[in-house]
């Protein structure tokens, strides 16, 4: 039996195990049948031509745990941004941890969704937001057929949240090799303000398939920042589709720090609702041996006055291969637009592949629509200079990479987190450098 | 110092050195002239150690050391210093932490600990008045958005932190207004001693004016042709370098 056949028979089970009153069922059954007419992408879709998920859905997976599983914090404290105060949710094998997790109902709600779901206070958010921003596609509203847990976060109106919000899910191993569906909903409410860190991490050896659906909301003039660190295990796959929905006068970002995993498909949609929006999305991919890393992005501008900025760094050795597909849709009504896209990336081997695509569809004619594409190698006047000053040739590699994903750490608000990620490159690329950029 | 006996280089199969003999001695200054396409640049390089370029002949020695299959980095450790004629921008990384790095690991060659920090910032601030730099400027991506002065003043700026043993300057004049020429020439002054050496690399007599060599030698076709006194770089100006060519097909 193949996984789309496991999941749509194991779909009723799956439902019983919940509330029978779920105010969802309808919702679930609907998006399972979008998901038994779509079924999982296939390379024969254009937006998947580059990232195959075939070999992913040949495994038997377990597709929900057995037992709860336990870990202990000294040995998953490493992924924590852990010199830094934060709320955290945490999930292992899809299961919250509570002892892992600090959450908090103190003037903003940091929880989980699962409670969200039962607790009638919460219904009116999830009734107006739950679902609404993801897409019929397949892969996502499988996701939806099977929620049941995932963080939930919810700022009030004029609140800016004091601390960054960490979302971690672990994978332990426990069983041979494991299909983990979260989903994340954030709701922003006007003028609030929040910074978001997400991060899925396995914890053995054995293969994970996470297909993760984040829903963020931000309204009138809040401001949300998003970060999602992929520096998973060789075995572990994801699949992370996030959508975003901006009403007027917001900003969001969504960073990527895309290092580690076997196959990495991110689907980032922006939809701008109100006018004078700003959306940024920022990338810095570096991998190697047979990794894949596909970052596929939409920002569909529909409101006049608006900005979207998109930065994308790739560093590809061995036969790794990457994917930029950079969508920028314009409607008609959407003058005076500001959209730029960037996207540079630097093969290191003979046998890495980057496949980069950007696409422009502009209906208005009053815009200022930008984009550029490069794919390089190192650059030896630069590497000599460099050397000729007495910097070893790997030194002077690592510090021109560096340097190439400089602008885009740059944007990173969170200072311990930006020195992660610093570091995380430092590790990556081999080298320690006497400072940080 | 450095000597450089019966020196060939090419480039993709074409001859660019053709047996250029060089000899420069502690605490001299020597300049190096002639005609655009004479060889003039790559000469510097293939000192420096740049491997596009294939040495087909001879040798170069560093203090009776041959360095010619030495890494430009290693050279750089044994104290040879190029000033670039189109300094690299290096978009991403301070001048600041540009010469850091340089200095603490030509130091790691040497079995050095890193330089201490207060005394790097004290070099740092000492050489940056020598060459009237503005420390604001120092913080800023090496080379980046900086005018050809700019990238020039940089340039020796570094070789003032790397107190090179032999220092080439590969048309550090191009680009230069005359006052920025004169600190220039005025921090390359001050950083000579006895101890060290300098090339200069130039078309123009001007720049000679204010660092004077004690030799000045011709490069034309791949050789040097003829060499001489300060004297020579006046005729050179005067004269251009049409007569040096009568003189060699006599």
């Amino acid at each position: 039996m193949d996984l789309k056949d496991k999941l749509l028979t194991s779909h009723i089970a799956f439902e019983d195990q919940l509330k029978a009153d779920s105010p969802l069922h309808d919702l679930r059954s609907n998006a399972l049948k979008v998901f038994e007419t779509k079924g999982f992408p296939s390379k024969k879709e254009e937006n998947y031509k580059y990232t195959s998920l075939n070999s992913l859905l040949k495994k038997d997976y377990c597709i929900a745990p057995k037992s709860e599983n336990t870990v202990e914090f000294k040995d998953v404290k490493q992924y924590f941004l852990h010199n830094v105060d934060t709320y955290k949710v945490v999930f292992i094998d899809g299961v919250y941890s509570s002892f892992l997790s600090e959450t908090t109902h103190d003037g903003v709600d940091v929880c989980l969704l699962s409670s969200a779901f039962e607790k009638s206070k919460y219904r009116p958010v999830i009734e107006a937001y739950f679902n609404k921003a993801a897409k019929e596609e397949g892969i996502t509203q499988l996701n939806t057929a099977f929620t049941k847990e995932g963080a939930f976060i919810h700022i009030p109106k004029n609140k800016e949240v004091d601390k960054p919000i960490e979302i971690i899910y672990f994978s332990t191993g426990n069983e041979a090799s494991m299909f983990i569906q979260p989903r994340n909903l954030v709701v922003a409410d006007e003028n609030s303000q929040v910074q978001i860190i997400e991060r899925h991490q396995s914890l053995s050896s054995n293969a994970v398939f996470t297909n993760a659906v984040t829903e963020i909301f931000a309204n009138k003039r809040s401001m949300v920042d998003y970060y999602k660190i992929q520096n998973d295990t060789a075995e572990a796959s994801l699949v992370d589709s996030t959508f975003i929905i901006q009403q007027r006068e917001t900003i969001v970002s969504v960073h990527t720090f895309s290092f580690g995993g076997q196959i990495t498909r991110n689907n980032l949609q922006f939809r701008q609702e109100g006018e004078h929006c700003d959306s940024i999305l920022n990338g810095i991919t570096i991998i190697g041996d047979k990794q894949h890393v596909d970052h596929n992005t939409l920002v569909h501008h529909i409101a006049e006055n608006c900005e979207s900025h998109q930065d994308y760094k790739g560093i590809f050795d061995d036969s790794s291969t990457g994917v930029f597909n950079g969508k920028v849709y314009v409607e008609k009504e959407a003058q005076k637009l500001d959209a730029f896209q960037q996207n540079n990336n630097i093969l290191i081997s003979d046998k890495a592949t980057i496949n980069a695509k950007p696409q422009l569809e502009i209906f208005a004619d009053d815009v200022k629509c930008s984009h550029g594409c490069t794919i390089g190698q190192m650059d030896s006047d630069a590497l000599f200079y460099m050397r000729s000053r007495g910097i070893g040739e790997k030194e002077a590699k690592a510090l021109l990479m560096y340097a190439f994903a400089n602008n885009v750490l740059e944007s990173v608000k969170i200072p311990e987190l930006k020195s992660r990620i610093n570091k995380l490159i430092a590790d990556k690329i081999g080298v320690s450098l006497g400072f940080e950029l | 110092m450095l000597q450089i006996k019966n020196l060939h280089a090419s480039v993709e199969d074409k001859v660019i050195l053709n047996g250029i003999n060089l000899e420069v001695k502690a605490g001299e200054v020597h300049a190096i002239m002639g005609p655009n396409g004479a060889g003039k640049s790559t000469l510097a390089s293939v000192i420096s150690g740049k491997d596009e370029y294939e040495m087909t002949e001879g040798e170069i020695l560093l203090d009776n050391e041959d360095i010619t299959e030495l890494d430009p980095e290693e050279r750089a450790h044994k104290g040879v210093f190029m000033s670039f004629q189109y300094p690299i921008s290096i978009p991403g990384v301070s001048t600041t932490n540009f010469i850091k790095t340089a200095i603490n690991e030509t130091r790691k060659s040497k079995g050095l600990e890193d330089m201490p920090a207060s005394e790097m910032l004290k070099m740092i601030k000492e050489k940056a008045e020598l060459l009237d730099i503005d420390r604001k400027f120092l913080s800023r991506s090496l080379n980046e958005g900086f005018s050809g002065g700019e990238k020039k003043r940089n340039e020796i700026f570094q070789m003032a932190m790397l107190e090179p043993k032999l220092a080439i300057l590969d048309e550090t004049d191009s680009g230069l207004d005359i006052d920025a020429l004169k600190i220039v020439a005025n921090g390359v002054n001050k950083l000579k001693n006895k101890d060290n050496a300098v090339v200069v690399i130039t078309h123009y007599q001007r720049l000679l004016d204010y660092i004077v060599p004690d030799f000045v030698h011709v490069l034309m076709d791949g050789k040097i042709v003829k060499s001489g006194t300060k004297e020579l770089a006046y005729e050179l100006e005067e004269k251009g370098y049409d007569w040096i060519k009568e003189e060699l097909v006599k």
